[in-house]
């Protein structure tokens, strides 16, 4: 790799290594001791339901939350030992907006390098780059204030990377934004990857977007279910995914055992199930159930899938609540979260 | 899976298909002295920036001053004419409203950190590999600048209230303005990071510093008071940044020796009159107090 390396850190080893990384609020187990490796230049994803963990995992990677116990390294920098050289080498937009609304988007920018200490003549010619990258260099002299929320965050993005970090952590980055826009910032966010050569780790609880990673790992009540690049996991889930509409979805589950053995359960209201080769399976369905269906269809496997496979039931049924489990966890986070 | 990947070409096309992008390296060096006064500096400039783009606060801390000195100065002067040996009541009060510009200002100044907590920006700040306490330290010089261009404002209109416009007065008044505002803005963030919310803030600041200010005698001068008031001035902080200021102030009036005894009798302890730069030198060591507090609060947040 003809890389120029970034402080004494090696680029040899993965990006982040996590050995058994546990948190403890109170007595809640946010996170349950998980393990992990994330290799140079991969754009790694964090999935789960709200509260799973995984804001907590990041934030202990990126040095803002001390861990309960375990070791975890970030660019080959232990997070508690040396805290200022992981901050050097990483880039963090956070779920929450952290630009200042009063200055420009230059201006932001401008103060991030200042901060970080980036060499003063680098400091032009970095900037320009980055808000290029992220389309934003027309509007450069415009106040945060008055950007869109998708704009705000490629500026996040742009920020973070003013440093050049070897690991950019991005938490929830597309969270309520539009499906444009989601779709948009992923684009910057591959494109960055491959013209960087930067690890990006990041977590979202839209299973559609983990398509867009390497690797992904699945955190569920703390604790990782799965890991592995999305076409192995969706792989393993194998079947396709039947889905029908009834008047009496416990009669169609008893009827679906009885008839053809197979194990169906209820997700999002109606009768789910996994079955090798879904379209030819249907006119069977139709023929042999006895009770009425109203109706069905018929997807291959998604992440979804996956996670319903992992862990018994979809992203949004394990989020029935999240308003409750989150706000625990906010505040847990703000009183009991107090580090040096 | 440690895919080892060619390193990323030096151009490709940007976001909009068009020109290519060069890739500008960044190397970060580690923590330096040098570091730390480019954070210092930075987040002064910041204050700067966001007091310049905001006229509303401009316009706004400056009419409390104004009130005080045209409305309620020149109101009372009806009443008080007979104890002020001809002079003016403005012109008496005026010290006490140079200091009290800054004074508001400064408070301002270090509410902002209850802003950006709010806003999130704090947190940006708080990730940087920079000292937490060069992001106080540039936070309190910055309020304090805001603050003493603020008293700039104040000292433009002596004319109006017959103070002449003297260099030694201009520059003298300044630079305890600077040093009130330094020692203001240290208090109020030291107060400030422990507070999470702006109504909170407010309320704690309205309840310490308006008392503090009626008692320093910005208003009145501090002789002949009943005894728990001559207590309270005596051990009222501001109290070390008006006499000062008033002395300085009554050195360039042309007025008797009466009523420059009667209005300006400075702090005495036991009878003895402290000297003003004793008194500036109060107010400097209490400002690195503060800031010294203020550092020691915000390193262990968080």
């Amino acid at each position: 790799m003809t890389r120029k390396l970034n402080g004494m850190g090696d680029t040899a080893g993965p990006a982040i290594r996590v050995d058994n990384l546990k948190k403890q609020f109170g007595d809640f187990e946010a996170v349950k001791g998980v393990s992990f490796e994330v290799g140079a230049a991969e754009v790694f994803g964090f999935l789960g339901p709200n509260g799973a963990g995984k804001s907590t995992t990041i934030n202990m990677l990126c040095t803002l939350l001390k861990p309960t116990s375990g070791a975890a390294q970030v660019a080959g920098h232990d997070v508690v030992t040396e805290r200022d050289d992981v901050r050097r080498n990483i880039g963090l937009v956070f779920q929450d907006p952290t630009l200042d609304g009063y200055l420009t988007a230059e201006q932001n920018l401008k103060l991030h390098a200042e901060l970080y200490g980036v060499p003063n003549d680098l400091v032009k010619p970095r900037m320009e780059q980055v808000l290029r990258m992220v389309g934003l260099l027309d509007r450069r002299d415009g106040q945060v204030m008055m950007f869109s929320g998708g704009m705000r965050r490629r500026l996040e993005i742009a920020r973070g990377l003013m440093h050049s970090p070897r690991v950019l952590f991005l938490d929830e980055p597309t969270i309520g934004l539009d499906p444009q826009t989601r779709r948009s910032i992923w684009t910057y966010i591959r494109e960055l990857q491959e013209r960087e050569e930067i690890t990006i780790f990041m977590t979202t609880h839209y299973m559609d977007e983990a398509e867009w990673c390497d690797r992904i790992a699945i955190m569920d009540k703390g604790e990782i279910v799965a890991l592995d690049t999305p076409q192995t996991l969706k792989a393993g889930v194998g079947a396709d995914r039947v889905t029908i509409e009834t008047d009496d979805n416990d009669a169609a589950i008893a009827a679906i055992q009885r008839h053809f053995n197979i194990e169906a359960r209820i997700s999002e209201g109606n009768v789910s199930f996994g079955v090798e080769g879904g379209e030819q399976f249907v006119p069977r369905l139709f023929q042999e159930l006895d009770v009425p269906i109203l109706g069905v269809s018929v997807s291959r496997p998604t992440l979804d899938d996956v996670f319903m496979s992992f862990t018994g039931s979809t992203i949004r049924d394990a989020e029935e609540d999240p308003s409750k489990h989150r706000n625990r966890v906010m505040m847990q986070m703000m009183g009991g979260g107090a580090r040096r | 899976m440690t895919s080892t990947r060619e390193p990323a070409v030096s151009a490709s096309l940007s976001a909009d298909g068009q020109e290519p992008i060069a890739v500008v390296r960044v190397h970060v060096p580690k923590r330096t002295l040098h570091s730390e006064l480019r954070a210092i500096k930075i987040v002064w400039r910041r204050e700067l920036i966001r007091f310049k783009n905001d006229r509303m606060r401009i316009v706004t801390s400056l009419v409390q001053p104004f009130l005080f000195l045209f409305v309620l100065g020149g109101g009372l002067q009806q009443l008080a004419s007979a104890g002020t040996h001809g002079v003016d009541l403005k012109t008496f009060i005026y010290p006490g409203i140079l200091c009290m510009t800054v004074m508001f200002t400064a408070m301002f100044s270090a509410a902002s950190i209850v802003w950006d907590r709010e806003f999130g920006f704090l947190r940006e700040m708080m990730v940087a590999p920079v000292r937490r306490s060069s992001i106080v330290i540039g936070k309190c010089l910055g309020g304090a600048t805001v603050a003493a261009f603020q008293g700039v404002i104040v000292l433009a209109i002596a004319g109006l209230v017959h103070v002449p416009y003297n260099p030694g007065l201009i520059f003298g008044a300044l630079g305890l303005q600077l040093l009130l505002a330094f020692a203001i803005t240290a208090f109020g963030l030291s107060v400030a990071i422990r507070i999470k919310q702006m109504q909170s803030f407010m309320g704690v600041m309205q309840m310490i510093v308006m008392p503090m200010y009626f008692i320093s005698g910005a208003m009145f001068p501090a002789s002949g008071l009943p005894t728990w008031l001559t207590v309270l001035n005596r051990i009222d902080p501001l109290a070390y940044a008006v006499d000062p200021m008033r002395r300085l102030v009554f050195d360039h009036l042309n007025i008797s020796p009466v009523a420059r005894h009667v209005l300006d009798p400075g702090i005495t302890w036991w009878g003895w009159r402290m000297p003003a730069v004793l008194e500036a030198a109060v107010i400097l060591l209490l400002g690195l107090a503060l800031l010294g507090v203020a550092i020691w609060e915000f390193s262990s947040t968080e």
